[in-house]
């Protein structure tokens, strides 16, 4: 008799998740605990086993489709059974939604539109899972694809590596200590590796886009050697993310420049003071930004928050993520209750997320929260650029270098040298508009300019 | 009369121990023995040793010679082949204030006397609220070597296995003397293992009185690479192992002899593998069921996120063991085993 499979739970805060690729096919036989299928609740793959064994008789969605916890994704059922029709998801109320197509019998065709309607953002951000085990291993539950020793996989949690690109050199291919321990020494980068099998993700993705695009227009007559490139999974995971931000939050940049005189000097005060001793403590121009930033958002609780399913949630909190580049991506660790730490603390903790972060030693609860972020390309020289926001936080400031320029005086009614900063802000309009976005600004033009606000504040 | 041979064996042995500057000495694991029993008899007129062939015959391992002679046949007492009723007598001794060591000669013939020691002697202090206790004492020894399928086994486990006993079962001459102390002193029973093949082990005693209290086991080697457990003289066994592992291949072996059985002290074992990753339990019992089977159980509870490897476990092969001397190599664990589990777990 038919048994659906659901999109599991697999986080405390997961309410969707992406099919990566089917492991098996329709037809195919099924063993209790068999991997079936590969699943993205975040930044890392888990693979999901069949319960149950018996054939796989319909795949129900497709690869690369998110869909929410709890939908049917497939059917097992007994060999040679005749499988007519979609059996009624489990919790059949909550995927009322209206399918712009019947539902046909889903071996040809997912039920797409179905789960299209619903937020399909996999809940990265607030996945701290303080309650739940960290999967930051790519591992079915029971160890049956990626086979390692039981200290290899603690090592693998606590320092974020992807255990399904690294060989194992024991008995049966197990992955032991000494095959972790380059990762863990640094030696080797986080395995990132391209996967085995060309991934089909990527493209299936472009299908279920609501707006099927127009295939990517080739030139006619194509010259010179091409290299084709996999992308890397972290690559894929910020692939998907941008792509999804920037296609969901209709993005607003509003810029203001920030006079960083009094804020340069500043720092050279508390510098001075701490950072000979210690210099761990030094504070840097994005420390004072991460600070101001931070307490500039408590007057502004909205763009602070997160948007989910057409809903603001609001956070008492204000965790600020600032970017950290690192080898063919980048990763945005936070510094929880920037607002209420010193410029010390802030100092100490920004310094040590980016080491790690470099080192790839973050763990996913360092990275996978946050409620605003900053980016920050002043060290190129870069005036100012727009940020994509890193969803669902709903805005992200873009910082620029602080260069001299002349600005009007209009007591002296001339020019004068001042150290000016562009910053922008990307905002979610869905969240926030135009007037609030600039009233923030204007709050944090106002407490780097008179720094000794956010001292006080 | 004792024998002609055990004459030599004594006086070979009395011509090896020496006192050294700090008051130390090497003796052997019999003569420990001979003098806890001895320095216990002097101290309490209460202590009785009773056994087959203990008195006049001065004991089938020698440990007794020359007892009866000294103490009379009162306080060193020949019983009759009747190992149920001589451990029956004992317990119903202590229990009336007399401290008794009893001595079965081997260990496979306490099978005989299962009901007094695991329903009688381990269980009165518990069924009689603590108004009783039956503070016996029952030595006996483990050990083979051509001795056939019903004199060679070891049953620690068992014994191990049931509340209200104590189980030890010393490796070296320090430990047998002071455990014996002190379990004769001790008012719970006590099962004293001791090992056929290990009772002219040398090893350094000191000649000031002491005791050791019945409890906790003690790293015999540091090592970095893998944990060896064993005890008795699979613990020697394992030493050798560690030796060899070490100069051959360049395998460095942290020994851990386990001392005591019951109560089973594993922290030091889980504190061991936390450093070394991987772990290889010896005995001389079967595998299937054996202590190693505890404590591999515990070392995955309390250390599983530690193991690189599953915990291996050396044993004897699960046949009666044979008679030929050939037959039996192959069933005993020697170096070899231990060598290849070591190389199993670091594969």
């Amino acid at each position: 008799m038919a048994k659906n499979v659901v999109m599991p739970q697999m986080g405390y805060d997961m309410d969707a998740g992406t099919l990566l690729r089917w492991l098996k096919s329709p037809g195919d036989t099924l063993e209790r605990g068999e991997p079936m299928a590969e699943i993205e609740p975040d930044k890392v793959n888990i693979e999901i086993e069949a319960f149950d064994s018996g054939v796989l008789a319909k795949t129900l969605i497709e690869e690369g489709e998110t869909v929410p916890v709890g939908e049917v994704i497939a059917i097992i059922g007994e060999p040679g059974e005749e499988i007519d029709d979609v059996p009624a998801p489990a919790n059949g109320a909550e995927q009322a939604e209206a399918a712009e197509q019947p539902a046909e019998p889903p071996a040809e065709a997912p039920a797409q539109q179905a789960v299209q309607e619903r937020e399909t953002e996999p809940a990265p951000a607030p996945e701290p899972e303080r309650e739940t085990p960290q999967p930051a291993t790519a591992e079915a539950p029971s160890g049956d694809r990626v086979r390692a020793s039981p200290l290899v996989r603690r090592l693998a949690r606590e320092h974020s590596i992807d255990l399904s690109q690294i060989t194992g050199s024991g008995p049966h291919g197990r992955i032991v200590k000494r095959d972790i321990q380059p990762y863990i020494d640094g030696e080797i980068e986080i395995p990132i590796a391209a996967p085995e099998e060309p991934v089909e993700a990527p493209a299936e993705e472009e299908r279920v886009v609501r707006e099927a695009p127009a295939p990517v227009a080739r030139p006619a007559a194509e010259r010179g050697e091409v290299e084709v490139q996999e992308l890397s999974r972290m690559r894929q995971t910020i692939a998907r993310r941008m792509q999804q931000s920037f296609r969901d939050a209709p993005h607003i940049f509003i810029t203001m420049s920030i006079d960083m005189g009094k804020a340069m000097e500043l720092r050279k005060q508390i510098n001075a003071e701490i950072a000979a001793d210690d210099p761990e403590s030094e504070v840097t121009v994005n420390d004072l930004i991460i600070k101001a930033a931070a307490v500039a958002l408590r007057q502004f609780p909205v763009l602070n928050s997160y948007y989910v399913d057409d809903k603001r949630e609001l956070h008492d909190n204000i965790d600020v993520n600032f970017a950290v580049a690192i080898e063919d991506g980048l990763i945005s660790p936070f510094i929880p209750d920037a607002d209420r730490k010193t410029l010390g603390e802030i100092a100490r903790a920004s310094k040590d997320l980016a080491r790690r972060a470099r080192e790839g030693g973050l763990r996913p609860e360092e990275y996978a929260g946050g409620t605003f972020t900053i980016s920050n390309l002043g060290m190129f020289g870069v005036d100012n650029f727009t940020a994509v926001i890193n969803p669902p936080q709903v805005a992200i400031l873009a910082v620029g270098a602080a260069k001299m320029r002349p600005v009007w005086n209009a007591e002296t009614e001339d020019f004068e040298p001042r150290f000016m900063m562009e910053v922008t802000l990307a905002a979610d309009h869905r969240a926030t508009d135009g007037a609030e976005a600039a009233r923030y600004l204007q709050h944090l033009k106002a407490m780097l300019e008179n720094p000794m606000r956010m001292l006080a504040g | 009369m004792a024998s002609t041979l055990a004459d030599l064996k004594s006086l070979e042995e009395d011509m090896l121990a020496q006192i050294d500057e700090n008051g130390i000495r090497e003796i052997t694991y019999r003569q420990a023995l001979q003098e806890a029993l001895t320095e216990e008899m002097t101290a309490n007129e209460n202590v009785i040793l009773m056994g087959e062939d203990i008195g006049a015959y001065g004991g089938s391992y020698v440990v007794t010679r020359g007892f009866q002679e000294e103490w009379g046949r009162e306080r060193v007492i020949d019983t009759p082949i009747s190992e149920l009723g001589m451990t029956g007598v004992a317990t119903g001794a202590a229990i009336a204030g007399i401290r008794p060591v009893l001595e079965i000669m081997t260990i496979n013939f306490s099978l005989l006397a299962m009901d007094q020691i695991v329903n009688h002697a381990a269980k009165i202090s518990y069924m009689f609220g603590g108004h009783f206790n039956a503070p016996v004492v029952i030595r006996t020894a483990a050990g083979w070597g051509q001795l056939g399928a019903t004199h060679s086994q070891t049953f620690e486990a068992w014994y191990a296995h049931v509340p209200g006993l104590r189980v030890v079962m010393p490796s070296t001459p320090l430990d047998a003397k002071g455990f014996l102390k002190s379990a004769i002193r001790g008012d719970d029973p006590v099962l004293f293992i001791e090992h056929s093949l290990i009772y002219r082990n040398r090893g350094p005693v000191p000649t000031e009185e002491y005791t050791l209290p019945l409890e906790g086991s003690e790293v015999r080697r540091e090592g970095t690479d893998v944990t060896l457990i064993s005890w008795s003289r699979g613990a020697i066994l394992a030493q050798g192992a560690a030796e060899e592992l070490q100069e051959e291949h360049g395998i460095s072996c942290e020994v851990i002899d386990m001392r005591v059985l019951r109560p089973l002290d594993t922290d030091t074992v889980v504190e061991s593998v936390k450093k070394t990753n991987r772990a290889v339990i010896v005995e001389e019992s079967w595998r299937t069921l054996g202590l190693g089977a505890e404590i591999a159980a515990r070392i995955q509870e309390d250390a599983f996120d530690y193991l690189d490897a599953p915990v291996g476990r050396v044993g004897s092969l699960e046949v009666p063991m044979p008679y030929a001397r050939n037959l039996e190599r192959l069933v005993i664990p020697g170096k070899d085993e231990v060598i290849q589990a070591v190389l199993q777990a670091l594969a």
